[in-house]
């Protein structure tokens, strides 16, 4: 067997030697708010430890560099994620001193950066097996499980993310349910709006381009003003409108950062609605009409199931964004994980930051797979979507 | 010959420049948005100067990431970049996956408060659909037109001087429009992290609960965006009927 140079392998190494050897593994911080003191692997972790971790790491990078099959390239990337993360709390525990509940370790440069390299190799390799999309989903179950089973063992635990986390477990949970009844609550009062405007945009010509445009235009508004002006009409229905207060409607808070999102969420629904039914091939309303269906059966029994997968790409565009988008709620007192982040930016705390960026990253993330997995069994086979 | 379209894209551009230059004209609009004794209109800075300060924001993070992006793309598609395509099309999607308020809070603690961090966030998110429409438009280019290069002798620099890039230019530069319409928006977030952009105004809305600023700050980015996307589309056009189509 002949041995050839993977070009992308290459970068990847050279990423995962400066990330090994020239930048810190992890920060010590005498306590929450000091300025960090860098340590490098070998300063991080046990002698028995890093030397497994430096092995491991140049046996990644030989693999890297070599073509070899994808399936071995998966496995060996998902693999040293594991030690890595092992690792890293390891660190933790090896750097603070025993008794010390002030003392904070956090993943410096140096982990990401080779996170970042085992990223792109596993990615790639994922790209070039082109999983089909159940065994995607089985993937993400399985790397959503580990992360699950790695923060209930404890081996996280003198981490300086979870110790922010341990201070704050129970606002966690509840900005946690916050962010996803905005992010989903307003998907779902979109979409149930939404595709009902799309058949109406697709039956009347003329409504079509006034209500896309005022939709368009809607986008086009910044969302931290667009939360900030739903603030005062909110505000005047809670005062003025009966009852309206008592099922939550308040001028700052979550109403109206549900209603921006809802608002924000109306585009892409309505847009790929009326390019799905679009897409409807003409002779298959014609065999419908031919067989004598009614408007509405042809709607349900045949125009639907054929634009289902454009209105589902539109749903998943949506949530996606919404997820996101959630995090601004805060500013306006919506809650969510943005309560984190920008508390974080605030105090200048890093660890309060990731609290919150890293959970919104990592539910878009999920979110994009399962839907894109899901609009992929749904598309019929002669234009199947492709996706990551 | 103006048609009703553009005579009305020129007055909002008359009107946003009268706002910016003059806001005390536009004082009585405003006032009912605001309790008896606030300002109704922005008095912390010149509207005109963060707004000038927005769009310098928003030109420099899209210049850099134009140029980036389409030297990325021309190098993935180039044969020797080859091994690199089907990777780079699976970051951008899973780029896009990434909120841009977790971009710009992770890029505080490493390039501090103020204008760097927003506009490395507005850098990384203005990539991804330049660069995507680029590859689209590099890799989806007629085969017969491909082979007829080829066959007259040209190199591979000439191929993707005359014949690449200008038959792709209008999917590039629709990318480039999309990106700089969501920077435009992005950057006011910006103003979290003590970034000066038109974000400045809204937040001082929120935080001092007046209603006008948030109006102005969001009206006036909105007005920007919808003007810039509407320019962009008509030079895009101007170009694509000069060059024959």
């Amino acid at each position: 067997m002949q041995l050839r140079v993977d070009k992308l392998g290459v970068i990847i190494a050279a990423l995962a030697a400066y990330g090994a050897l020239l930048a810190p593994f992890a920060t010590f911080r005498a306590n929450r708010i000091v300025a960090g003191e860098a340590r490098s692997i070998s300063e991080a972790l046990p002698p028995a430890w890093a030397a497994i971790i430096l092995f491991l790491i140049i046996t990644t990078a030989g693999i890297a560099i070599l073509k070899t099959p994808s399936r071995l390239r998966l496995g060996t990337a998902f693999a040293m994620i594991a030690a890595l993360a092992l690792g890293i709390g390891a660190a933790a525990a090896h750097l603070t001193p025993p008794e010390n509940t002030y003392a904070r370790v956090s993943p410096a440069s140096g982990f990401w950066i080779l996170l970042f390299a085992l990223g792109l190799l596993a990615a790639d390799a994922l790209t070039r097996l082109r999983p089909s999309p159940l065994v995607r989903v089985l993937f993400l179950s399985a790397v959503l499980g580990f992360i699950a089973a790695v923060l209930t063992s404890g081996t996280w635990d003198g981490l300086s993310l979870l110790k922010e986390y341990a201070s704050r477990a129970d606002t966690f949970w509840a900005e946690a349910g916050k962010h996803l009844m905005l992010a989903l609550g307003s998907l779902a009062a979109a979409t149930a709006v939404g595709i009902p405007l799309g058949v109406l945009c697709h039956r009347v010509a003329r409504l079509r381009d006034g209500l896309l445009g005022v939709l368009n235009a809607i986008q086009t508004i910044p969302s931290i003003a667009l939360f900030g002006i739903l603030i005062a009409p909110l505000g005047w229905i809670a005062i003025h409108v009966p009852g309206a207060a008592a099922i939550g409607i308040r001028g700052i808070g979550t109403a109206p950062a549900f209603v921006a999102l809802f608002l924000y969420s109306l585009l892409p629904v309505v847009a790929n609605t009326v390019v799905g039914l679009a897409g409807v091939p003409r002779e298959a309303n014609d065999a419908a009409r031919g067989i004598g269906m009614t408007d509405f059966q042809r709607l349900i029994g045949i125009e639907f199931p054929l634009a289902f997968p454009v209105i589902l790409t539109g749903i998943r565009i949506v949530l996606v964004q919404n997820i996101g988008l959630a995090t601004i709620a805060a500013l306006i007192g919506g809650g969510g994980f943005g309560v984190f982040v920008f508390q974080g930016v605030g105090q200048t705390a890093m660890d309060l930051v990731l609290l919150g960026a890293v959970p919104t990253v990592l539910l878009a993330f999920t979110a994009a797979i399962v839907l894109d997995a899901l609009i992929e069994t749904v598309t019929p086979n002669r234009n199947r979507v492709q996706s990551a | 010959m103006l048609r009703l379209p553009t005579l009305f894209r020129l007055l909002a551009f008359a009107v946003l420049i009268a706002f910016l230059v003059q806001p005390q004209w536009f004082e009585p609009l405003l006032r009912p948005l605001v309790q008896e004794n606030a300002p109704a209109i922005y008095n912390q800075g010149s509207l005109l100067q963060l707004t000038l300060l927005h769009l310098r924001t928003v030109a420099i993070a899209t210049a850099g990431a134009t140029v980036v992006a389409l030297a990325l793309a021309i190098l993935v598609t180039r044969r020797s970049g080859a091994e690199f395509l089907p990777l780079s099309r699976s970051l951008v999607n899973i780029g896009q996956t990434f909120p841009p308020v977790a971009v710009l809070a992770l890029a505080v603690p490493i390039f501090g408060f103020g204008e760097k961090p927003t506009l490395i966030a507005l850098f990384l998110y203005g990539l991804l659909p330049i660069f995507e429409n680029a590859l689209t438009g590099l890799t989806t280019l007629p085969p017969s037109i491909m082979e007829a290069a080829r066959g007259t002798g040209m190199t591979g620099r000439q191929r993707l001087m005359k014949i690449e890039l200008p038959l792709a230019m209008p999917v590039i530069l629709a990318g480039i429009r999309l990106s700089v319409v969501i920077s435009l928006a992005t950057a006011t977030i910006g103003s979290t992290v003590a970034a000066r952009t038109l974000g400045e105004v809204i937040i001082a809305g929120l935080q001092s609960n007046n209603l006008a600023f948030v109006v102005q700050g969001g009206l006036i980015v909105a007005v920007l965006a919808v003007l810039i996307h509407d320019a962009l589309q008509a030079a895009e056009r101007s170009l694509g009927s000069r060059m024959g189509r």
